[in-house]
């Protein structure tokens, strides 16, 4: 029986060895090498990896990667909370509510960059225009903070539902005896929201973390279609650093920045495995 | 209801009315640019055509460059859920029935793929698929996006099927059932949701992954995602076009949403997204 | 502590729904339940009774009726204004805080200072016996443990006017229920707490509860001390109800000296006939299980049946037995007998039915 059990996982093995295993053997090779078109790899050793940690170009990837995933954990874990918080609990409204919180979620993420585009260009989009009106500036091409904030703000339009998402089922399994229970003891909303609701989110809080975190370490398609990565590097995170390299066939040092890149994304997987399968034998959502 | 709770109450209609709203204003601003002329775009700004047109759209179905690349990753889309679902069934299978040596192991290492950046598999993949004579071609991207999508299918999988019990297949084992005969006539109507699950999310991101598709593609196999990336930093973007464009790759997804309108909550909650 | 009255309650669902045939949930409930009294609100599924737990607590304003508070309106006052505590089916505990803190979470949110809480913390959790456990993790506890923290937090305020316990017992370990059933009754008593325990399991409410209210569809129909619904049922159902198992109850035609059933007749004593108060007719026979005397023995005046049931309960036995008629129905009915006594299936018993412990119905009502 035992034995059984491997014929069903070959296949797929198979596939995974030549599609994951191998490609990683391969990135493995070329970033301990110098590779320039024409003439045969040389052998480096970790020069590629020394040379990828002091460029001022890819740690200025990484802190501005970090400085992203930061805002984005913060706006969309608060932001979604008081959405869900303020969703209504049962009837007519619930199902339409549900269904646009979905909408944003199945967009592809080239669309939405393009949807973004079209929203935040100068001379067609919406948002200049308020700004125009207002007398402000903003110039998503030109500027670099608006460049940066507007990433910012497609993300959070983006995903914040998803955390909505998932808070409101953590909401809707917290048995009504609770707030009940609060209330005689004469909690006010805050201490009701301290003491019921936020203790009995953790879970469903703790797995929205964990995928807006890794998710949003790998962004890659809306910076490209929105702002091309810039103005300058403004709006190059790791992803889109290490695509452009790999593009202008730095293999060397594009194959060394690759798997820093994987290490930190690694360890981060690490830790959710660990965490979300533990949610997972607690019996899911609490 | 006390009169704060009331106040309370209208203030989060409020905030809930003006959360959605922004939620769907860029949408609709798509659909709007989409039905423009690029004169009128570009000239003036409307909430809503003030010439009404569909021409963009017509442009997009006479195109042979839209049209193919919309071809395109349909046929590698659609390949790629049917080999991702043929493997992981029989795997996730496997993993949620039997025990046996490594399989926690290879479990966590198959997230692991799932949750590398697409990025680093850019250089391998493009001397991969070359050496193989599949660069530039439908097969290159389909097999490329089984890295993502058999760990997401065999870890949902896995999941719906460790919900029906063990004692199912040992019925029928017992009743004379041969092994093909429980699964299709047995096992597999019982987890269709979690095949359709599966299938679903599978879909969605191969439809959606741009990094791979780009690199492994350039003219043959070029699919809608980068078609749409054309004309970045170049001059004279056909704005309505794109809408037009972005319009018709969200078809799918709303498509789904209907479908599944009534059980969204719920299958979040269980998809393991 | 205080003394909650209902006055001709009523509530139905359907006014809220806009419907125009109304179905009461409950039905002009008249009730008191005295200060410092341990109440039950027993009833089957269905009758009313979480209806009635709602409209207590405050949580549902009725229809119709008023609800008091010593003798204060409070019909339109919310749960927390009107101070009444619950203890839920499941415990009801805040799982982030250890169990002083959970205690002293009601004098917290009321400011009182902190030396005072800390005396009254002490003195319920010596109460309660949780006096050890007052540093543990709230969550750390076992079911009946975080169900007295729940009895705790309720208890600790002064202003408290009652404590609704609805079916507290149901998560409960049944090797822990009856210890946890016998502290709550102390601690009833020794606090003076107005304790309203609502629950369809006639043992727990007996046991618990001084008085005790029978409903069904949405009504009252008794209330009365255990004992007194226990002897006196005021109808067939509570007598059928309550007794485990219940009254015996069998439809018959009320003579001048005997009382005839189908299969056979109850003579009766001129005294005992004299005190039914009615007229020849129609009427319903019932009697207790434990009260029918069961013998091997034919003796003058016992009635044979046949035993098709024998059931063993440790310390007595429950015989079903039947006495066959000229209709395909036999008349069916159960009898209490010592342990030690050998009984088995398809044999033939004696039954005698005392007079002291008939009781005679007659549409639905008790007569004798």
């Amino acid at each position: 029986m035992k034995n059984r059990a491997w014929y069903f996982v070959i296949p797929m093995l198979i596939l995974m060895s030549i599609g994951a295993f191998l490609p990683i053997m391969v990135v493995v090779n070329y970033s301990q090498h110098y590779i320039f078109a024409g003439s045969a790899p040389t052998f480096v050793g970790l020069e590629n990896f020394v040379e990828v940690l002091h460029d001022s170009q890819f740690r200025g990837a990484v802190s501005r990667q970090f400085l992203f995933t930061f805002m984005v954990l913060v706006i969309e874990i608060s932001l979604g909370l008081m959405v869900a918080l303020a969703l209504p609990k049962k009837g007519f409204w619930v199902a339409p509510c549900l269904v646009l919180l979905g909408i944003p979620l199945l967009i592809p993420y080239n669309v939405v960059g393009i949807i973004w585009r079209l929203f935040t260009q100068s001379d067609i989009g919406v948002i200049p225009k308020i700004f125009e009106v207002l007398g402000g500036y903003y110039n998503v091409t030109l500027d670099s903070f608006d460049a940066a904030s507007t990433i910012l703000l497609l993300d959070v339009w983006h995903w914040t539902p998803l955390v909505v998402l998932l808070v409101y089922a953590g909401l809707q399994a917290i048995p009504d005896a609770y707030y009940q229970a609060a209330a005689i003891d004469g909690a006010n909303s805050w201490r009701t929201f301290r003491f019921v609701t936020l203790p009995k989110l953790r879970s469903v809080l703790t797995l929205g973390i964990l995928l807006r975190l890794m998710d949003s370490f790998k962004i890659y398609s809306e910076p490209l279609l929105l702002t091309g990565g810039g103005p300058g590097t403004a709006t190059t995170y790791l992803s889109l650093f290490v695509a452009r390299k790999a593009e202008s066939y730095e293999l060397g040092y594009a194959s060394a920045a690759s798997l820093i890149y994987f290490f930190i994304v690694l360890v981060m997987s690490y830790a959710a495995f660990q965490i979300i399968t533990r949610i997972g034998k607690g019996g899911k959502v609490e | 209801m006390s009169p704060k709770k009331k106040k309370n109450k209208k203030y989060s209609k409020i905030f809930l009315i003006l959360y959605f709203f922004l939620l769907t204003v860029p949408i609709y601003w798509m659909l709007n640019t989409s039905f423009k002329f690029d004169t009128e775009i570009l000239s003036q700004f409307t909430l809503f055509p003030h010439k009404f047109t569909t021409k963009n759209y017509v442009e997009i179905f006479n195109s042979s460059v839209w049209m193919g690349s919309f071809l395109h990753s349909l046929e590698y889309v659609f390949l790629n859920v049917l080999i991702t679902l043929s493997v992981s069934i029989p795997a996730a299978y496997a993993f949620s029935r039997w025990k046996f040596k490594g399989d926690h192991h290879l479990f966590f290492w198959l997230l692991t793929n799932r949750m590398a950046p697409a990025v680093i598999f850019m250089i391998p993949f493009t001397q991969i698929y070359s050496s193989l004579g599949l660069f530039d071609t439908i097969w290159a991207v389909a097999l490329a996006h089984l890295l993502f999508n058999i760990p997401l299918a065999v870890w949902i999988l896995e999941g719906f099927m460790s919900g029906i019990p063990k004692e199912l297949d040992e019925t029928a084992f017992i009743d004379g059932y041969s092994f093909l005969q429980f699964f299709t006539r047995i096992f597999f109507p019982q987890i269709k949701a979690g095949i359709g699950v599966a299938a679903f999310l599978c879909f969605t991101f191969s439809w959606v992954e741009l990094i791979l598709a780009k690199t492994l593609t350039i003219i043959n196999a070029k699919p809608v995602v980068v078609t749409l990336t054309v004309g970045i930093g170049a001059e004279g973007i056909k704005w309505g076009l794109l809408g037009a464009a972005g319009v018709l790759t969200l078809i799918p997804g709303a498509v789904v949403v209907y479908f599944v309108r009534n059980n969204l909550a719920k299958g979040f909650a269980m998809g393991r997204v | 502590m205080a003394r909650i009255e209902f006055k001709n309650v009523s509530h139905s669902f359907e006014i809220a729904e806009g419907k125009e045939k109304l179905e009461w949930a409950v039905n002009d409930i008249n009730i008191i339940w005295e200060d410092g009294v341990a109440n039950a609100l027993l009833g089957p599924s269905g009758c009313g009774k979480t209806t009635m737990l709602n409209i207590i607590s405050g949580l549902l304003m009725p229809s119709e009726g008023k609800v008091y508070i010593d003798g204060k309106d409070v019909t339109e006052l919310s749960t927390r204004e009107r101070h009444i505590a619950q203890v839920f089916q499941f415990p009801v505990i805040y799982d982030s805080m250890n169990v002083y803190n959970n205690l002293a979470f009601p004098l917290v949110n009321a400011k009182v200072s902190s030396s005072k809480i800390r005396a009254k913390v002490e003195k319920i959790a010596e109460i309660l016996g949780l006096v050890d456990y007052l540093e543990f993790p709230s969550s750390k506890l076992n079911s009946a443990e975080k169900q007295k923290v729940s009895l705790g937090r309720g208890i600790i305020r002064d202003d408290t006017v009652g404590i609704l316990l609805d079916e507290p017992l149901t998560v409960i370990d049944p090797k822990m229920r009856g210890e946890l059933r016998r502290q709550l009754k102390i601690i009833q008593r020794e606090l003076n707490i107005t304790a309203i325990y609502v629950t369809h399991d006639q043992h727990e409410a007996l046991t618990f509860a001084d008085e005790v209210a029978i409903m069904k569809d949405g009504r009252i129909v008794q209330v009365g001390s255990p004992h007194e619904l226990y002897s006196d049922p005021e109808s067939p159902f509570i007598g059928y109800f309550i007794g485990s198992p219940g009254m015996n109850i069998l439809d018959g035609k009320l003579n001048k000296s005997n009382l005839s059933l189908k299969e056979f007749d109850i003579e009766f004593s001129k005294d005992f006939r004299d005190k039914i108060k009615i007229k020849n007719g129609e009427c319903q026979l019932g009697i207790r299980p434990e009260a029918i005397i069961t013998s091997k023995v034919k003796t003058k005046g016992t009635i044979p049946f046949e035993i098709i049931i024998v059931e063993n309960m440790g310390s007595y036995k429950i015989l079903t037995l039947i006495k066959k008629n000229e209709s395909n129905r036999n008349l069916r009915i159960k009898s209490r007998t010592d342990i030690d006594m050998s009984v088995s299936k398809g044999e033939t018993v004696y039954l005698k039915f005392p007079e002291e412990y008939l009781k005679i119905f007659k549409d639905n009502h008790k007569i004798y």
